[in-house]
């Protein structure tokens, strides 16, 4: 791990660092497969108490069976489940203290909104007037008070994911598991909602799992995020961490740009490793206890972000490299620049600029000549 | 599509006057006060009277009445049954088999279904009356209320059932809770599907019944087979006015109750 | 994904066990009644069939029992193969004109503005609730000498001669296109109502005129509902009995007709019972037909998903 991690927000909440701790749900080499395609491979993941927990990966990669697991609707082939220190891999899904947030939301369209979320009360045998209590208490929570007798369809998107977040926390599970929470909104609700739903999650302080394909969702909202690609994770880390010392260039490319440089390591100097790359020349760079020997293979990521342009070339700068802007695009709050560097045949980086001021004409333009330059802590050293 | 142009009006009202002339003038000529069918004696409500004096007539129609309910509700459990075994159960053992007997009842001609479920009642020595058609008919229904809710359970949203399951309801309660009041509509369909089809099958029901259970359409086609006349017109414009005015009827509520949830 | 969690398995099992036993009990057996009366000999006591199942025992003297002697009847008999070409004949020709009044009348439907819509499905599916008996008897009203038709006839001065329909042909074909029009409707109405209507925009766009871009574009999209409704009309139709028997003469003997005969006035129960082996063989063709239509359309289905 680095030795320090930037932005780190809730740093003094990691249970998974303590040894002592004790999870509340353990995958414990869980498989499973649908015919002849294992969704799930050999899969072990603790989660703890409290902890906002993301599953993050593209469709297909297995997330939602794993959390389909958890909530009970698929039976895993292989391994345990475990929660609470119970194994619960034979349990079915209606006698489990976890609940779900559904994608479609699943709100049942013949109940009013008041008997959605008391659908599970009743179901547990509560009397009439708890049910009451518990659902206006669910209500204030979204911030849909008075809403409770209308119906699924007379509420809008955002009202409807509010309705099945508190009929999902109606009955107070130790776990609520969130199917791509955000994935029916636009995107102004879907940023207001993600920090909404942080606070109820700190405010009741129950364990959350979201699964989800969105990383900027993962990474605003998860204390701790996995990283699965085929039916594995490859990666399980806070967010920070994931971003910037990635496992694999799979991880590093799947969660935010990166640009790939090959090379050879040419010597490693205590932490300062020198890498020989064909088209960016000597690259130099920062990397903890590197177990790197010289002439091996390596790859170079470089962050979009982490890359300075100029005109002039940089008298002070540890690596720097010349290219050629080939694209220029504006997106308003920065702008993206390709430069190529090595010549036409060579390879296009990416480097984004911070629009800092709201001066129109722009300091490059295409085929200008720049320079890139970045420092030690830029760039990490990947496995080819 | 395309807009309505000249032809394809003329497509419509051609078409409708063919669907619609021959009920209008029979149900017309029920209200004629003469015999004769050639001849138009005048409003008259007459043949209404005769009909209401027509015992056996009136024991029919009220046996195929009992009939068609009895039937109809018990095609619509087996049915819903079936289409629930076809849409929820994926492969069991027989599905095949299973299928093909559900649904043959669509496609299979009345006169080999009656024949057939003749020749078993015969075999096991069954007296044949009120209830051998009403098992002919609840089979020969079945396949019709199967389609009609299965059609309604390929478009149902199934993560309403697995969060129905979440939130702590046993698979029984979960397809009373849920599943059961979102197909209700369809089931209701059925019903009335499984009721006409029974108040209106002369084939089977010749075949089952049994002296003493003579239908409704079994009175009505041997009195039809002498001819024309004024006094059945104005049983079949009964009839017609009571299947459309349940027709009609449950086709606005299911709109009402689609209105309201909306 | 496949595999959804499957509820608790005992009621799983009850949901499939009592239709299926309801329909091996009440379909199956007495199909294989059927077949194994067709197979008997006629006897004149009630049950009119002979030999009797009497236990394991005798169930080699029963085999010995069987023959085919029956569907032999049916082969030497031309009154029963002619009357399978005949149901065909007819049922053919009902599929045919039940099309070309169907088609124009489903196409205008899913033109007409959308909440007309509603009205006219509702108008088409109507008559087929109203009893099948009473939609015949009103066409011998309309169709019998000196009948409705014939009074129209002559109040517009066309024709003073009765048309004599009746107990025809053209009565029968009438009265199946009629009473099996919406069978024909359904289907057509269901695929031309979805056609994307920017399908028919992309081929004006094209350079096609409507004709063409009927002809080239709504006819064959619209081709699967066509064989559905024809498949609807054809088969049911092949086994009517009622119509033909109501409407029709001594000149249109359909198969269910003579099966009716032979099983009431003859009482020829296992010449009835052959006679309906024999309809069923004919069945199968369209009804492998269908299904195979069926299944073309489920795979273009799952082809998307």
């Amino acid at each position: 791990m680095r030795k320090a991690s930037p932005g780190s927000v809730r740093r003094a909440f990691q249970p998974w660092n303590d040894p002592a701790a004790q999870p509340l749900v353990e995958f414990r080499a869980v498989t499973k497969r649908f015919g002849g395609v294992t969704a799930v491979a050999d899969v072990s993941l603790s989660l703890y108490p409290r902890e906002f927990f993301a599953l993050l990966g593209p469709s297909g990669c297995g997330k939602t069976t794993l959390m389909r697991m958890l909530a009970g609707f698929e039976t895993p082939d292989e391994g345990q489940i475990l929660l609470d220190g119970v194994d619960i891999t034979a349990v079915p899904p209606h006698l489990r203290p976890v609940n779900m947030m559904f994608q479609s939301y699943a709100l049942f369209p013949h109940l009013s909104v008041a008997d959605n979320i008391g659908y599970g009360l009743k179901r547990e045998g509560l009397p009439r007037a708890e049910i009451d209590r518990r659902v206006a208490e669910m209500l204030a929570l979204v911030k849909l008070d008075g809403l409770g007798k209308r119906r699924p369809d007379q509420l809008s998107g955002g009202q409807r994911q509010r309705v099945a977040l508190a009929r999902a926390l109606a009955k107070r599970p130790k776990l609520l598991l969130l199917d791509e929470p955000m994935a029916a909104l636009d995107r102004k609700l879907r940023e207001a909602t993600q920090f909404e739903l942080m606070d109820i999650q700190s405010e009741l302080g129950t364990t959350f799992m979201v699964v989800t394909h969105d990383q900027d969702e993962a990474m605003t909202m998860a204390d701790r995020m996995a990283v699965m690609d085929h039916g594995r994770l490859v990666q399980i880390a806070p967010p920070d961490v994931i971003y910037e010392a990635p496992v694999s260039r799979h991880v590093a490319e799947f969660v935010g740009d990166i640009n790939i440089l090959k090379g050879r390591v040419e010597s490693v100097n205590g932490d300062l490793v020198s890498v020989t790359t064909p088209l960016a020349g000597r690259v130099e760079l920062d990397e903890e206890a590197p177990a790197l020997s010289p002439g091996a293979p390596v790859l170079v990521g470089l962050r979009p972000e982490k890359i300075a342009l100029s005109h002039d070339e940089p008298a002070q700068a540890a690596n720097k490299v010349r290219g050629e802007i080939w694209d220029i695009g504006y997106l308003g709050d920065m702008t993206m620049v390709q430069v190529m560097i090595g010549g036409d045949d060579g390879q296009l980086l990416k480097v984004s600029l911070t629009n800092r001021s709201r001066r129109i004409e722009r300091p490059f333009a295409w085929e200008d000549t720049v320079w890139l330059s970045w420092d030690v802590e830029a760039g990490l050293v990947l496995k080819p | 599509m395309t807009r309505l142009g000249p032809g394809l009006i003329l497509a419509l009202v051609a078409g409708f006057a063919f669907l619609y002339l021959p009920i209008l003038a029979l149900i017309a000529y029920s209200f004629n006060a003469s015999r004769l069918v050639t001849v138009w004696g005048g409003f008259s409500t007459h043949w209404y009277g005769t009909l209401l004096a027509n015992e056996p007539l009136l024991s029919a129609a009220w046996l195929s009445l009992r009939l068609a309910f009895v039937s109809a509700t018990l095609a619509t459990a087996l049915g819903t049954l079936a289409a629930l075994a076809l849409a929820r159960q994926g492969r069991f053992r027989g599905r095949l088999l299973f299928t093909g007997m559900a649904l043959a009842p669509l496609v299979m001609p009345e006169v080999i279904t009656g024949l057939s479920l003749l020749l078993l009642f015969v075999a096991a020595d069954v007296e044949r009356g009120f209830w051998t058609v009403t098992i002919a008919h609840a089979t020969f229904g079945l396949g019709f209320a199967c389609i009609v809710v299965q059609a309604r359970l390929v478009g149902f949203d199934r993560s309403l059932e697995e969060a129905a399951r979440d939130l702590g309801a046993t698979p029984l309660v979960t397809f009373w809770t849920v599943t059961l009041p979102l197909i209700a509509p369809a089931v209701a369909a059925a019903w009335l599907l499984a009721f006409t089809l029974s108040l209106d099958d002369l084939v089977i029901a010749s075949f089952t019944t049994g002296p003493g259970a003579t239908t409704l359409p079994m009175r009505l086609y041997s009195a039809v087979r002498l001819g024309v006349s004024p006094e059945i017109n104005a049983a079949c414009t009964i009839l017609i006015g009571f299947v459309a005015t349940v027709v009609i009827a449950a086709s606005l509520l299911l709109k009402r109750r689609q209105a309201l949830g909306a | 994904m496949s595999g959804p969690v499957s509820p608790v398995k005992a009621p799983g099992r009850l949901v499939v066990a009592v239709p299926y036993l309801w329909l091996g009990l009440f379909f199956l057996a007495p199909f294989v009644m059927v077949l194994r009366i067709a197979l008997s000999d006629a006897a004149t006591a009630l049950p009119p069939y002979a030999p009797h199942f009497e236990g394991l025992a005798a169930l080699r003297d029963f085999l010995a029992g069987l023959d085919l002697e029956n569907f032999g009847l049916i082969w030497e008999d031309p009154l029963y193969w002619q009357s399978y070409l005949y149901s065909l004949r007819i049922a053919a020709l009902t599929t045919l004109i039940a099309l070309a009044i169907g088609y124009p009348l489903a196409y205008a439907m899913a033109s007409a503005p959308a909440r007309w819509r509603a009205i006219l499905l509702v108008l088409v599916i109507l008559p087929f609730w109203t009893s099948f008996l009473i939609r015949v008897y009103a066409w011998i009203g309309i169709l019998r000498p000196e009948g409705l038709l014939d009074m129209a006839l002559a109040a517009l001065g066309l024709s003073d001669q009765p048309l004599r329909l009746l107990n025809t042909e053209t009565a029968v074909l009438i009265g199946m296109v009629y009473s099996y029009l919406p069978f024909m409707v359904l289907p057509l109405y269901a695929t031309l109502e979805k056609l994307d209507r920017s399908l028919l925009e992309a081929a004006a766009d094209l350079g096609a005129t409507p004709l063409k871009a009927f002809l080239t574009v709504t006819l064959p999209l619209s081709l699967p509902g066509v064989l559905a409704g024809s498949a609807l009309v054809f088969i049911p139709a092949i086994g009517e009995f009622v119509i033909p028997d109501l409407l029709g003469g001594p000149d249109t003997t359909m198969i269910g007709k003579v099966l009716w005969t032979e099983f009431f006035s003859n009482r020829d129960w296992p010449l009835a019972s052959a006679v309906a082996v024999v309809l069923l063989v004919v069945l199968v063709l369209p009804l492998a037909l269908l299904q195979r239509a069926r299944l073309a359309r489920a795979g273009e289905g799952g082809g998307a998903a």
